[in-house]
């Protein structure tokens, strides 16, 4: 197991590694001087040397790289130059309120999505199942923005169940949670049916499994060969799914803070490439890929700890 | 003669887009107490489905029209779902053919086997050391570390012996082994059957071994059944059907077997023709397409049970004279 880990995490370091060296080549290679990209057209020649010089862009091009993972890996995402302050200050007070959202999503949805899944597979052919294979189509096909604006219109405004816009007080947490919860069931609704789907699929094939059959021929009962038997293989390649899919939920993440007015990185983002502050949109994009890094290492780390063969290195 | 299991006129249809198919066709089968019946056929021959009668784990397409299954004195076939279930494993348990796939292989050897006695009124740690000491009586090296082992961690002999603890834990009366030793190499095979032979000799169940490996049967069995697309047509001692089969499919089997041919030839035998159609039974011998022996009658009438010996029967029109 331990040796699982180390590999996983390397490999998620590895990956990192890559993608914040394309982020920063992207940067040197966009059309313009990045002096003039990052300053804006009105900036004097003067500033540009000074903020040349500040960044190491008089350096090969390999060595900025190195100096780019050094500042990062200290915490630095560099400067705000359009508000003179460091971008690590609105993107760590915005992250926060991006990961509890997609955590939510995530949490609810995939909860739901494995117990539907499994229901429909213990009962298939049932009302329930058609009922959910029905939805779940459904669910599957609407996009996030719309079912944002449609439970906005609905919860919020019409049937004023739950506020419309913000994130709520900081230290209250019921209402945090209060305002959580339209924007997670905006970005989770589609993964419901999409979890369930998997879910159901993976489940119909472990129960036809020699296994299953042994632990029917010992007179398990029935709820536990389903849940506690067959449910653990069935959910793996759910999570996997889940783990590369909160690429999804973030871009999810980013309409429904804007449609609901919530202080995160997606707004930020948003803001941010409206007004041309690329530091900002750099330091939210590399938060925004760690975050995506780390979900797929815990996504294998998960199916790790359910799945013991994963865990042990091949011998023979 | 007490009989640990009787079957008695079962018949078993599955639903199949070609129609009904007659899988099992009004089959009679004896296990006596304490005894090794031995179950022989080619495959598609209906074992797997009468072991999923006694069961009632039959698949969801399938229907039972007919008969009895009488296990230590029950009708199984008149039992609630609940209450067969509470018999599964309890009264009647089975080794599985395939030692690498028949153990969940995301929990522990240790869990399962804990699992298993869910109807005992046992502490945690007191299961714990009754599946530590079954693993020791089949000879499993250091059961107590065992335990935490996962299946994909065991060989597959390691495996087939934990099937058969789990199976002879809750001391059953009735033993079904299906092919327990068919995926394994001929030094386990052997060991494994010893291994058989020595625990139901101290627990006293009785088994009903199906193979395909005439050798094994002869060795560990009192009684063979012969059946063939779906139907017993002999059943009797080991020594009968070994020495003076009545069928002459039971002949043609023991014919075929790879043990028993003494001179050197270029093909190995085989019985001509294949499996009838069992969607569309004929209306006579079901064998009768590929017996040597047929002739018209045969094709026409259905062959009585002919008692050639006691507890030696066959359904054959030539049952007497084959002898």
């Amino acid at each position: 197991m331990g040796r699982y880990i180390i590999q996983r995490v390397a490999l998620g370091l590895a990956i990192l590694l890559v993608a914040i060296s394309v982020l920063y080549a992207l940067m040197i290679t966009l059309p313009g001087d990045p002096t003039t990209v990052f300053l804006g057209p009105r900036a004097t020649d003067e500033m540009r040397a000074v903020f040349s010089e500040r960044l190491g862009l008089n350096n090969p091009v390999p060595v900025q790289i190195l100096q780019f993972w050094g500042r990062i890996f200290s915490g630095d995402l560099g400067e705000d130059v359009l508000r003179n302050r460091p971008v690590a200050t609105p993107v760590f007070a915005a992250l926060p309120n991006t990961l509890i959202l997609v955590l939510a999503s995530i949490g609810w949805s995939a909860a739901l999505g494995i117990l539907l899944g499994a229901f429909s597979a213990a009962c298939r052919n049932s009302l329930v199942d058609r009922v959910t294979g029905v939805l779940s189509v459904a669910m599957l096909a609407a996009p996030s923005f719309v079912v944002a604006l449609w439970s906005l219109l609905i919860f919020a405004v019409v049937l004023n169940w739950f506020p419309a816009i913000g994130a709520g007080e900081h230290g209250d947490l019921a209402d945090r949670i209060h305002h959580l919860v339209l924007p997670s069931f905006a970005i989770g609704l589609a993964w419901v049916g999409y979890i369930a789907r998997i879910v159901r699929a993976s489940m119909l094939e472990v129960m036809g499994e020699n296994h299953i059959r042994t632990a029917r021929a010992f007179g398990l009962p029935p709820h536990k060969i389903i849940y506690r038997y067959a449910l653990r293989i069935a959910v793996l390649p759910a999570v996997s799914v889940l783990g590369v899919g909160v690429g999804g939920l973030l871009s999810s993440a980013v309409f429904a803070e804007i449609v609901f007015a919530r202080p995160g990185i997606g707004r930020l983002i948003y803001e941010s490439v409206i007004s041309r502050n690329y530091p900002v949109v750099m330091g939210s994009m590399l938060v925004a890929i760690a975050f995506f890094v780390m979900c797929t290492l815990a996504a294998d780390l998960v199916n790790a700890m359910l799945d013991p063969r994963l865990r042990t290195s091949k011998k023979s | 003669m007490k009989a640990a299991l009787d079957i008695r006129d079962l018949s078993v249809d599955y639903h199949t887009r070609a129609g009904r198919l007659h899988a099992l066709r009004n089959v009679d089968l004896l296990v006596p107490d304490g005894e090794v019946v031995g179950l022989v056929g080619e495959s598609g021959c209906g074992k797997s489905t009468l072991i999923s009668a006694v069961l009632r784990l039959l698949a969801e397409n399938a229907e039972v029209p007919g008969g009895e299954i009488v296990l230590d004195g029950t009708d199984l076939l008149s039992l609630s779902d609940a209450e067969m279930r509470l018999r599964r494993g309890r009264d009647v348990s089975v080794v599985f053919q395939d030692p690498m796939t028949g153990l969940n292989p995301v929990l522990t050897i240790g869990r399962q086997m804990i699992d298993i006695q869910h109807r005992e009124a046992l502490s945690r740690a007191a299961r714990r050391e009754r599946a530590v000491d079954m693993l020791a009586r089949v000879r499993i090296p250091d059961p107590a570390s065992r335990m935490d082992s996962y299946p994909h961690e065991l060989s597959g002999g390691m495996r087939q012996r934990v099937a058969i603890a789990m199976a002879l834990m809750m001391n059953p009366k009735l033993l079904i082994a299906d092919e327990p030793t068919t995926a394994l190499d001929a030094t386990l095979e052997v060991q494994i059957i010893e291994l058989l032979q020595e625990l139901q000799g101290e627990i006293g169940c009785a088994i009903l071994f199906i193979s395909h490996h005439l050798g094994v049967i002869a060795e560990l069995c009192q009684r063979v059944v012969v059946m063939y697309a779906g139907s017993a047509v002999e059943e009797g001692g080991v020594r009968d059907i070994f020495h003076a089969p009545a069928h002459p499919y039971t002949k043609a089997l023991l014919d075929c077997d790879p043990g028993r041919i003494r001179e050197r030839r270029q093909t190995l035998p085989s019985i001509p023709g294949s499996l009838p159609d069992l969607t569309a039974p004929p209306p006579g011998c079901i064998f009768a397409d590929r017996c040597t022996k047929a002739d018209a009658g045969c094709g026409a009438t259905q062959p009585p049970r002919i008692d050639t010996a006691p507890g030696h029967w066959a359904t054959c029109h030539f049952a007497e004279a084959m002898r």
